[in-house]
């Protein structure tokens, strides 16, 4: 067990100031593997790390071990474009997203690390008639499952984006406005429960890739890993674009695509853009980072792959409708884009579910989405694997739909005919 | 105005002759063409250029290239301003305003000061730890923050500029114009093939042009010239003079921005394209990128009047300037001789701080023999600033193992200091090109390794650590010759050879991070090995303290290389601080990802052309000009422009609507539906194809007859409907919903060509050869009747049935079919045709008092009489047996697409959502589309909801409100009161009945 | 930026082309007889291969022809493209199939 550390405050600042900042401890241990733990926990993002924290603190597991391939959020957690929100259609996506913006809005104090939560409050922006059609229905679907959620004219969108373009190719009839939505720091959000779980006594391994899985009378025994076999009585794995691979291993295949998916920044320039406007029509997600740089969200190639890169063309098609809707920013600069692997179902909705191994839980189809999940995720994970049955939440997330047809289609209401 | 008081005698790259004045933080300048505005600016004396990102410590001009951290600058004002504008960059042109960024008032006078005085709370992730506390603050604390950061301003306005894109195609792509780009260039083209050579800066010569050295016994520059001339007179290679190579993807497809006309000026230059972004397929690539001088690091080294050691070459040898009277170098190796060596050609005065126990060999003979006073095995403990300009550095000895200062400290008095850690290749593309990179422990920094598989690309010069010209160019030349012939030609011509001086370096010792007076991190000094974001070795012994230890932690807690120079300057000596940290060799900490673009690209010159009118086509059909002049207000569906209603007289939506309506059941109407999607089906197992493709059996359907058909995912939920026509023995003429026309298409070709591809049939979209006018109403038959001959009585035309023939003397396919449940024709002629058979059909209908309606009101019509919207009233997750559709499922067929999925235990369930109508309390009350009906009313949120309204309007024919909705168990509700709450709090009360509500003709 | 060969094209660039997924997924002949996890699998379940992928191409912007390619979905390499009547190639892990 580590020692207590002290907690962040702007005193602890100050008075590690003193002393030139030499005071500070480890955010978190470098753990060697033990031979065996209660639970093992595969990935080290957001959810592999909320997982075991939920584990330690709620369910009172603590003999836990998270182990990372590479470092921690390197994956999707340190990829995203860090938007947070709970506007779902379905009454099941509503509970999830909903229980995750609840534990996000105490999430700074809980962790004792500011992870940034902003609820500068985000914009759904419709486009059509059909559009209007989509987040009338959406939006009042949110209304009565008790979220935030409210409907404004363009005039009102103009108002919060003065410089938007709404008379563009596709205008701007109106938008869903969820006021609590926002971005946070992501990768503060890894940090943060890298230390707060460290300190209830969970070991962090990094560099420790998962390269089978031991697995006894169909029920599993521990994992084999580059650092060696580590015995567990439950494994959870949050592996994300890599969970087919790791299904494989355990001898199963799932119901999930792996996708290049790709984002942007921009140079940091002072604010600019107060609020997270999405725009799913004409593809086009942007807000700004506290360093200044617009966060761009761009679309997924469809094509497998794990390279965490995708083409040139995905960020032509990306900036366009940026700049078709933000004229002002075509003089700005493209700073850097990167890619990430992202592991997608057919109706859009994770996967949280027990396995056909005993014991074995996997968490994974997020797609593009899975950052703002990242607490409420943890949280009902870790209450599944403590019980070996799936929290209320995640029960509808279940791998079984796909065979029942019970899908959560988030992707097919935005359909268009006619 | 002020004399540029460190302008040398000779001429350099400038054009001496030509005088041009800029404006910089509101002061008149005076430069000459050719300059850059940082070589400008320091010609006039002008160190500070700016403040710091978090610090707000005074900055200056720290390169002479793309690689610069610090002198950013706001560029230009109003619609041509643009933040973050490298000063080393910009080409100066007549007028050109530029500012200082991140400061208020004024660069000198900068209130954000304060930053620096508290900075002693605020080290590397600070944020983290504070700003907790009270929760909710952290929305206050976060304005501020977010004020304080950022750099420059957005413009605020839309721009004025355009942008160009282009394809191309070359044999061989050469990146870099310098002594080996040059030689390649020429080398391949000498072959024939097709050459790109590209170049970031203003002209060609790389590093030459920084250089005084003989080549061939001529001045390096007019060895420039006359290769460039050579270049020019070679018809198939493609010159590409500022263009940076921004982007390396895969399979040789490389993103190059050109800056077409920015050094004009923006206010001479909107005529032509600003930048123009070349998307380049190469067969084959060299990089002869060069290389970027590396800096060391030592306290306060972020003061203005320290920059590199090559920049100071590069401001003396190309742009005329001596930046300061009284210079320092400071180095670790002999390249920064030759700087000492330039000042002192000048006149300056100078001396070197070498860190070296014993620098000897060739260089540090020839600063000897020029008087040039050597501090060997030296380091800088202290730096001395004040007024804007630097004063002195103090110099200590080192201890043996370098990690000490020791001794007296000496001051030097100085207003310039040059400084050189060594060389690192430029391998950015190379690594966005998935090539590997290997540190190198001889050159101390990472060279290209193994190329990827799929980009094979050759390197030469500096870019592989090949220090000397002569060198270069011969590397240059083999890779030239080597590229074209992996490309396919023939290249076996031999180099001529340079001539230059010989050169010989002695080894530089590997030390980067310099000690002071102080523990580094401790004391009032920082060492700055990142200047971009103020990142200090002492953030990076505190991420290491805190664990932030992986290459990937310490970039992401320090924001190290997280600037708008991606840390071309930095990213070597954080390795170097985080090795010497955690006592482990660099090549064991890895290496982050070098990302593109390689230098910020501007959005504008991605998007190119394809904004504004040319963002996303608009789809009108042929008779749109009529829609036009008759006042009509259009819809989006997919990429087309539908009317939604005509509007007479300035009438509003609704009243239009109501009016139409009324008047299609009355008299008649006339809709625009030519953009239906439309499958031209041909063979003999069309048949077949559609028992597959739709949900009911079509084996009886005869010639001249017409079908309603659902199409199904293999999911089982319904994606499409239509109608499709026997027009002859195996021949099919099938319709789509307009935004499913594409998605149609395909399915059906996906089946066709990887399924079934013995079936004989062969699809085409005939969607735009045909235009449709769809006459419906009472008198529908009478107006038609006036412009064909085809008999229209029930016997002859019934419906359901297609007839062949001429209407307005075009040929037509006529097809009685409703979506209106009124007497409908849907005349089909050949799209050219379109405007006239219109005209036509209004001329005759006009005694018969048909009107043209829109989408609008066809949404009305067809919900009257219960006839779905696939995408409105279903989604994608709807059967047809949840529309009460039942009757459209052949029970016989064995198999048709999506028929196994109906048996799953979810789809076939009872209690699913199930189409059914609703009628408001309030016959007036319109609902909303979207709202839900509730199980249970509760005086707020949440409640249990049983589904949503799909389809809701002012019906003038039924003489009410109606509505259609999907519900839970919907089936089971009919004729009981619900409640609908709507987001206003106020809430409605509706009755379930079946979604038919006007019955008969 | 993929290059890819169509079989009855030639080279073209990859934003002429659409991915259609995990190829040689037939339809079952009697969906009837399947049970709910054997049609469940055929619907939804896929390999999603780190590594070498038998996949669908369709050229849309071009002849609009489906066909199938084997493709490196660590390194994103293509080692061969067919058309679907063809046997599936043999292929090696060194050869580029890259035009001259």
């Amino acid at each position: 067990m580590s020692v207590k550390p002290k907690p962040y405050s702007i005193f602890s600042l100050a008075r590690n100031a003193l002393n030139y900042h030499q005071g500070w401890q480890k955010a978190w241990r470098n753990a060697e593997p033990k031979r065996d733990y209660e639970v093992v926990i595969v990935g080290g993002g957001g959810h592999g790390l909320a997982t075991a924290y939920y584990l330690a603190k709620e369910c009172g597991i603590r003999d836990v071990a998270v182990v990372e391939k590479g470092w921690l959020g390197g994956g999707n957690t340190g990829r995203n474009t860090t938007i947070v929100r709970s506007n779902y259609l379905w009454d099941e996506s509503a509970g999830l997203y909903e229980h995750a913006m609840k534990l996000w809005e105490g999430l700074s104090t809980d962790l004792n690390y500011n992870v940034m939560f902003s609820q500068r409050g985000l914009l759904h922006l419709a486009h059509s008639v059909h559009d209007m059609q989509e987040i009338g229905r959406r939006g009042n679907a949110i209304y009565l499952n008790g979220i935030d959620s409210e409907f404004v004219t363009s005039q009102q969108v103009k108002e919060m984006v003065p410089f938007i373009n709404l008379d563009c190719r596709y205008p701007v009839h109106g938008a869903l406005l969820q006021k609590r939505g926002g971005t946070a720091r992501h990768d503060a959000v890894a940090w943060g429960y890298a230390r707060a779980a460290d300190n209830l006594g969970v070991d962090i391994i990094q560099n420790c890739e998962v390269t089978g899985f031991q697995v006894e009378d169909s029920t599993v025994k521990g994992v084999e890993t580059t650092r060696g076999r580590i015995g567990a009585k439950k494994v959870g794995c949050v592996v994300a674009g890599h969970c087919s691979v790791l299904a494989e291993m355990a001898g199963f295949r799932l119901p999930i695509e792996s996708f290049p998916l790709q984002a942007l920044v921009s140079e940091p320039v002072k604010p600019i853009i107060d609020c997270v406007v999405m725009s799913g029509a004409i593809h086009a997600y942007i807000s700004q980072s506290d360093k200044g740089e617009l966060v761009i969200g761009a679309g997924s190639d469809a094509y497998l792959s794990y390279s965490q890169r995708g083409g040139f063309d995905i960020i032509e098609h990306t900036v366009g409708p940026i700049i078709e809707l933000y004229p002002i920013f075509s003089r700005l600069k493209m700073l850097r884009q990167w890619g990430g692997v992202v592991d997608v179902t057919v109706d859009r909705s994770p996967l949280i579910s027990k396995t056909p191994v005993k014991n074995l839980f996997f968490n994974c189809g997020w797609g593009t989405g899975g950052f703002k999940a990242t607490p409420g995720s943890g949280h009902v994970f870790a209450h599944s694997i403590k019980t070996g049955d799936m929290h209320p939440i995640a029960e509808p997330f279940s791998i079984n739909r796909f065979n029942t047809g019970a899908l959560i289609d988030e992707g097919a209401a935005a359909a268009v005919a006619h | 105005m002020k004399k540029q008081i460190n302008r040398l005698e000779h001429d350099a790259r400038l054009n001496r002759r030509k005088s041009i004045r800029f404006w910089f933080d509101n002061r008149a300048y005076e430069g000459y063409e050719g300059d850059t505005l940082a070589s400008a600016l320091l010609a006039n004396g002008v160190h500070l250029v700016g403040r710091s990102f978090k610090y707000h410590r005074p900055r200056g001009i720290y390169t002479a290239g793309s690689e610069e951290p610090n002198a950013l600058v706001q560029l230009e004002e109003k619609a041509y301003t643009e933040p973050n504008r490298r000063a080393t960059e910009i080409e100066i042109y007549e007028g050109l305003i530029a500012h200082s960024q991140n400061c208020w008032p004024s660069c000198k006078l900068d209130i954000g000061i304060v930053n620096s005085w508290f900075s002693r709370i605020l080290p590397a992730g600070f944020y983290y730890k504070t700003f907790m506390w009270p929760a909710s603050f952290w929305m206050i604390y976060e304005k501020y923050i977010r004020k304080a950061a950022g750099l420059g301003r957005s413009p605020a306005e839309p721009d004025p500029h355009f942008y160009d894109k282009t394809y191309a195609h070359c044999d061989v792509l050469v990146i870099g114009g310098g002594p080996a780009g040059i030689q390649a260039a020429i080398a391949a083209g000498q072959t024939g093939c097709r050459v790109i050579l590209a170049d970031e800066k203003s002209e060609f010569g790389g590093m030459l042009l920084s250089e005084n050295m003989l080549i061939n016994g001529m001045p390096c520059h007019e060895w420039i010239e006359s290769k460039t001339a050579e270049l020019k007179t070679m018809s198939n290679i493609v010159l590409l003079n500022r263009t940076t190579v921004t982007g390396y993807y895969d399979y040789n497809f490389l993103v190059a921005n050109q800056r077409v006309s920015e050094h004009l000026g923006p206010r001479v230059s909107v005529n032509s394209p600003k930048e123009r972004l070349w998307k380049i397929r190469a067969r084959q690539v060299v990089m002869a990128t060069g290389a970027i001088e590396r800096p060391l690091v030592f306290g306060d080294n972020d003061r203005p009047g320290i920059m590199l050691a090559s920049a100071i070459r590069t401001y003396i040898n190309r742009y005329s300037t001596l930046p300061g009277k009284n210079c320092v170098i400071l180095t670790n190796n002999d390249s920064a001789y030759h700087a000492a060596l330039d000042i002192a050609d000048e006149g300056g005065q100078v001396s070197i701080i070498d860190v070296r126990t014993n620098p000897a060999g060739a260089m540090a003979d020839s600063a000897a023999s020029r008087g040039i006073r050597i501090l060997a095995n030296s380091t800088v403990a202290g730096v001395g600033y004040s007024r804007g300009r630097l004063r002195y550095l103090e110099a200590m000895e080192l201890s043996d193992d370098g990690l000490e200062a020791v001794g007296k400290k000496q001051k030097l008095p100085c207003d310039l200091v040059g400084i050189s850690g060594g060389w690192n290749p430029t391998i950015h593309l190379f690594s966005q090109s998935r090539g590997k990179l290997k540190f190198n422990e001889n050159h101390h920094c990472f060279l290209a390794g193994r190329p990827s598989q799929d980009n094979p690309v050759i390197l030469a010069g500096s870019c592989q650590a090949t220090w000397f010209s002569r060198e270069c160019m011969e590397e240059g030349h083999a890779a030239g010759c080597e590229a074209a012939k992996r490309a396919g030609f023939s290249a076996d011509q031999q180099f001529d050879g340079v001539k230059t001086g010989q050169l010989e370096y002695s080894p530089q010792r590997p030390l980067w991070i310099l000690p002071g007076g102080h523990p580094i991190g401790q004391g009032k000094t920082k060492h700055f090995h990142e200047l971009h974001n103020d990142a200090t070795i002492g953030d990076i012994h505190l991420a290491v303290r805190e664990g932030y230890e992986s290459v990937e932690h310490l970039k992401r807690y320090t924001t190290t290389g997280m600037g708008t120079d991606q840390g071309k300057t930095s990213n070597l000596n954080a390795l170097a601080a985080l090795s010497e940290t955690r006592n482990l060799p660099i090549p064991e900490l890895g290496v982050t990802t070098f990302r593109p673009p390689y230098t910020p690209l501007t959005m504008g010159s991605i998007v190119g052309h394809d904004c504004g009118d040319l963002f996303h086509q608009k789809r009108k059909t042929p008779m749109h000009p009529w829609h036009d002049q008759a006042h009509a207000v259009y819809e989006d569906v997919g990429d087309w422009k539908r009317p939604r209603y005509f509007s007479l007289g300035n009438e509003a939506m609704h009243a239009a609507v109501q009016r139409e309506c009324r008047q299609v059941r009355q008299t008649g109407g006339l809709l625009d539906a030519s953009t239906l999607g439309k499958i031209d089906l041909q063979g003999k197992d069309t048949r077949w194809l559609l028992n597959m493709l739709y949900t009911n059996a079509w084996d009886k359907l005869e010639i001249g007859r017409c079908r309603y058909g659902l199409m199904l995912n293999e999911h089982g939920m319904i994606f499409d409907d239509g109608v499709t026509t026997r027009i002859g023995e195996n021949h099919y003429h099938m319709t789509t919903t307009t935004g499913g026309a594409v998605r149609v298409m395909s399915w059906i070709e996906e089946w066709l060509q990887t399924e079934w591809p013995n079936l004989e049939v062969y699809a085409t979209s005939v969607t735009e050869q045909w235009a449709v006018a769809s006459l419906s109403g009472p008198n529908a038959a009478e107006v038609l009747q006036e412009l064909t001959d085809i008999p229209l009585d029930e016997e002859s035309f019934p419906f359901m049935s297609m007839r062949e023939g001429r209407v307005a003397d075009i040929p037509a396919r006529v097809f009685r079919i409703s979506f209106t449940g009124e007497l409908s024709y849907e005349i089909n002629v050949p799209a050219r045709h379109g405007l006239v058979l219109w005209e036509q059909l209004m001329e005759s209908g006009r005694k018969f008092d048909i009107c043209p309606y829109g989408t609008e009101s066809m949404h009305v019509l067809r919900a009257e009489k219960g006839f779905i919207i696939v995408g409105q009233d279903t989604d994608g997750t709807v059967t047809p047996m949840d529309l009460g559709m039942d009757w459209i499922v052949s029970r016989k067929k064995q198999d048709f697409l999506g028929k196994r999925s109906f048996d799953r235990t979810d789809t076939s369930r009872s209690g699913r959502k199930q189409l059914v109508g609703l009628l408001t309390e309030d016959p007036e009350f319109v609902l909303p589309e979207g709202a839900h009906v509730v199980s249970e009313l509760k005086s707020s949120p949440p409640m249990n909801m049983l589904g949503h309204v799909t389809s809701s309007y002012r019906s003038p024919n039924v003489g009410r409100s109606i509505a259609m909705a999907l519900l839970k168990d919907g089936f089971n509700l009919k004729g009981q009161t619900l409640n609908v709450p709507l987001m206003n709090g106020t809430t409605q009360r509706v009755t379930v009945t079946d979604p038919v509500f006007l019955t008969g003709q | 930026m993929l290059l890819i060969k169509c079989p009855w094209c030639g080279y073209r660039d990859q934003s002429e082309f659409s991915a259609q997924g995990e190829a040689h997924i037939a339809r079952p002949v009697n969906p009837h007889e399947l049970s709910e996890e054997q049609w469940g699998d055929y619907l939804f379940f896929r390999k999603n291969p780190k590594g070498v992928h038998y996949e669908r191409w369709v050229h849309s912007h071009g002849c609009r022809r489906w066909f199938n390619v084997i493709r490196n979905t660590a390194t994103d390499h293509i080692h061969a493209t067919y058309r679907p009547d063809e046997p599936v190639p043999e292929f090696s892990d060194e050869e580029t199939d890259q035009p001259a």
